[in-house]
């Protein structure tokens, strides 16, 4: 029985240690170099005696974090990945809130990260190489661990402004691993095309699936996904099998023409997670990969990024809509309606989740975790927890789950997690800025602001780009005389939209 | 040329597309930028960008994006 992910690698390492198992633009590791260069990082955080505590690594995407993570791991600590590309003030929160024993980093950062360390020890990646290991030393402390332990914290955006920390245990990783392998058939043979960052939990599919299976993930260069050519033939060159994308980077492939015009005959199963597929894209690839396996795959990150899939077993129309499906096995549903009952028939409700995948909470946040992970309210009789989602569905007539809306202000944009109210929060920090809105135009995939106040729109951006992400920045700005406000007071959304 | 600058300034307000000349290798644009690109290119000088001509030589200046367009309306 597989306890902790290491136990994964171990098993690779042992049965395929000269096979790749991550590559990206600069270099190829085996599972022999994974597993070796992971446990000099482990011996350096146990020799501080750093013990389940909260390791941040700042390092461009790379193959370099993943032997991060497992150095992590093999220390008996837990991992937290931070994009390069955030703005500093943003770093800082999540900082603040983790507060990491150490940083992994490497030369190129290191100026970057001392802005923001705080408290936290700064290791660069090259030092960690020349720390003396041994393999007892790591195994040590590997047999005090637990499943329940943590094994990473993954922070996604937060309306109040603080990004929050998603508390994801060793158990719920080899839950979904074991799920993923049983239901796709993933095997030794496969090779991955990497898509998301490794901050977003997507990422955590590819990975874990070629650990558990001594399979082969290749990293695509992120500039590919605007390069039809490029991508198509890297994939074609690496003979990928699989791929887990963000709907939005199918999307763009067919709306730039490009699916089909180059072959992949390696090309098995096409997997999508993170956003609404719409069909219309979705076919095109259909058409062109008709041999391909198809999966819409749902769920968020407090889940541990899936717990509904479905296959697809049928035609679809361009304008239908894809089922979310039905719940992953040992994943268990529930919708429910306004008064936390189960819906009946073809009632909405909103998409509640039980079972070992839970997050544990967001780290260092009891306030919001309270409001999202509840008790069952089906279970009077012990201590059970569900997570609230925030998606609106419902059941079809052929009970497969369908997707309706959120039940509040987050979006997903260009394959990103995005609360509007934390963009919200960042303009209205800005001097010159009255009151302001921010709303989706789900047509034109744009975030829309609208403000009143003094300051012009060129500014106002200026200012915002030092709190929030490039990927939040609103593509278009309303600089409005007067902001609608509604019978209750509160700034007129409905009227907004209108404006749209 | 102008209309070109006109519908590059549409896109993206704040580049200064007459002195850029690495908008795909600096990351100017980003995929969905390209996408719209090539959907109101091909709209208004009636030409069909491929996929295989989405390549930085292509897409890195305004001055390159002119030349192939000058190639496909041949």
């Amino acid at each position: 029985m597989v306890r902790i992910v290491t136990d994964y690698l171990n098993d690779s390492a042992r049965k395929y240690p000269d096979k790749i198992a991550f590559a990206d633009e600069k270099r190829e590791i085996t599972f022999d170099q994974v597993q070796n260069e992971a446990q000099h990082i482990a011996s350096a955080l146990i020799d501080r005696i750093i013990f389940k505590r909260p390791v941040a690594i700042y390092l461009d995407k790379s193959v370099e974090v993943l032997v991060g993570f497992m150095g992590a791991a093999y220390s008996g600590n837990f991992y937290t990945p931070l994009d390069t590309a955030m703005p500093v003030s943003r770093i800082e929160k999540i900082i603040d809130t983790l507060k990491p024993a150490v940083i992994i980093t490497d030369k190129a950062h290191e100026q970057a990260v001392k802005k923001f360390a705080s408290f936290s020890e700064i290791l660069l990646y090259t030092d960690l190489m020349s720390v003396p290991c041994t393999a007892e030393k790591i195994t040590a402390v590997t047999d005090r661990l637990i499943d329940t332990d943590i094994l990473y914290v993954l922070f996604t955006s937060g309306s109040t402004g603080t990004p929050k920390g998603v508390i994801i245990s060793q158990r719920a990783v080899i839950d979904y691993a074991e799920w993923v392998a049983n239901t796709f058939q993933i095997n030794s043979a496969h090779i991955f095309g990497e898509q998301a960052p490794f901050y977003f939990d997507n990422s955590i599919l590819d990975i874990y699936q070629t650990l558990r299976n001594g399979a082969t993930m290749y990293i695509i260069p992120q500039k590919y996904f605007m390069l039809p050519k490029m991508l198509f033939e890297f994939l074609a060159e690496k003979k990928i099998t699989v791929i887990f994308w963000v709907p939005s980077a199918l999307c763009i492939m067919a709306n730039l023409n490009a699916v089909g015009k180059f072959p992949v005959p390696s090309l098995k199963k096409i997997l999508f997670c993170g956003e609404v597929m719409p069909n219309k894209q979705l076919n095109v690839w259909r058409k062109a990969f008709p041999d391909c396996l198809y999966a819409n795959l749902y769920g968020p990150t407090e889940i541990t990024d899936v717990c509904a899939y479905y296959i697809i077993d049928r035609e679809f129309s361009d304008n239908e809509p894809l089922p979310i499906g039905f719940p992953c096995k040992n994943t268990d549903i529930i919708v429910l309606n306004d008064k936390n009952e189960p819906v009946t028939g073809e009632e909405k409700g909103e998409l509640c989740v039980r079972g070992t995948g839970l997050s544990l909470g967001y780290y260092n946040n009891p306030e919001k975790t309270e409001a999202a992970f509840v008790q069952n309210p089906l279970n009077q009789y012990y201590p059970e927890t569900i997570y609230k989602t925030g998606d609106i569905v419902y059941y079809n007539k052929r009970h497969e789950i369908m997707y309706v809306c959120r039940k509040d202000f987050q979006i997903k944009h260009m394959g990103h997690r995005i609360e509007l109210g934390e963009i919200e929060t960042a303009v209205s920090s800005v001097e010159g800025v009255d009151q302001n809105c921010c709303l989706y135009d789900t047509e034109h995939n744009k975030i829309v602001l609208f403000y009143t106040g003094k300051a012009d729109e060129q500014f106002v951006i200026e200012e915002i780009k030092k709190i929030i992400p490039a990927y939040m920045l609103p593509n278009r700005k309303n600089h409005l005389q007067k902001m609608p406000i509604n019978l209750n007071g509160k700034i007129d959304r409905v009227e907004l939209k209108k404006q749209l | 040329m102008d209309k070109l600058l006109e519908i590059l300034k549409d896109i993206k307000p704040d580049v200064i597309f007459s002195s850029e000349k690495k908008l795909i290798d600096n990351n100017v644009l980003d995929s969905f930028d390209i996408v719209q690109l090539v959907m109101k290119l091909n709209e208004e000088f009636s030409i069909e960008i491929g996929a295989e001509d989405i390549i930085p030589q292509n897409f890195n200046s305004a001055e390159s994006l002119w030349l192939m367009i000058q190639k496909l309306q041949d």
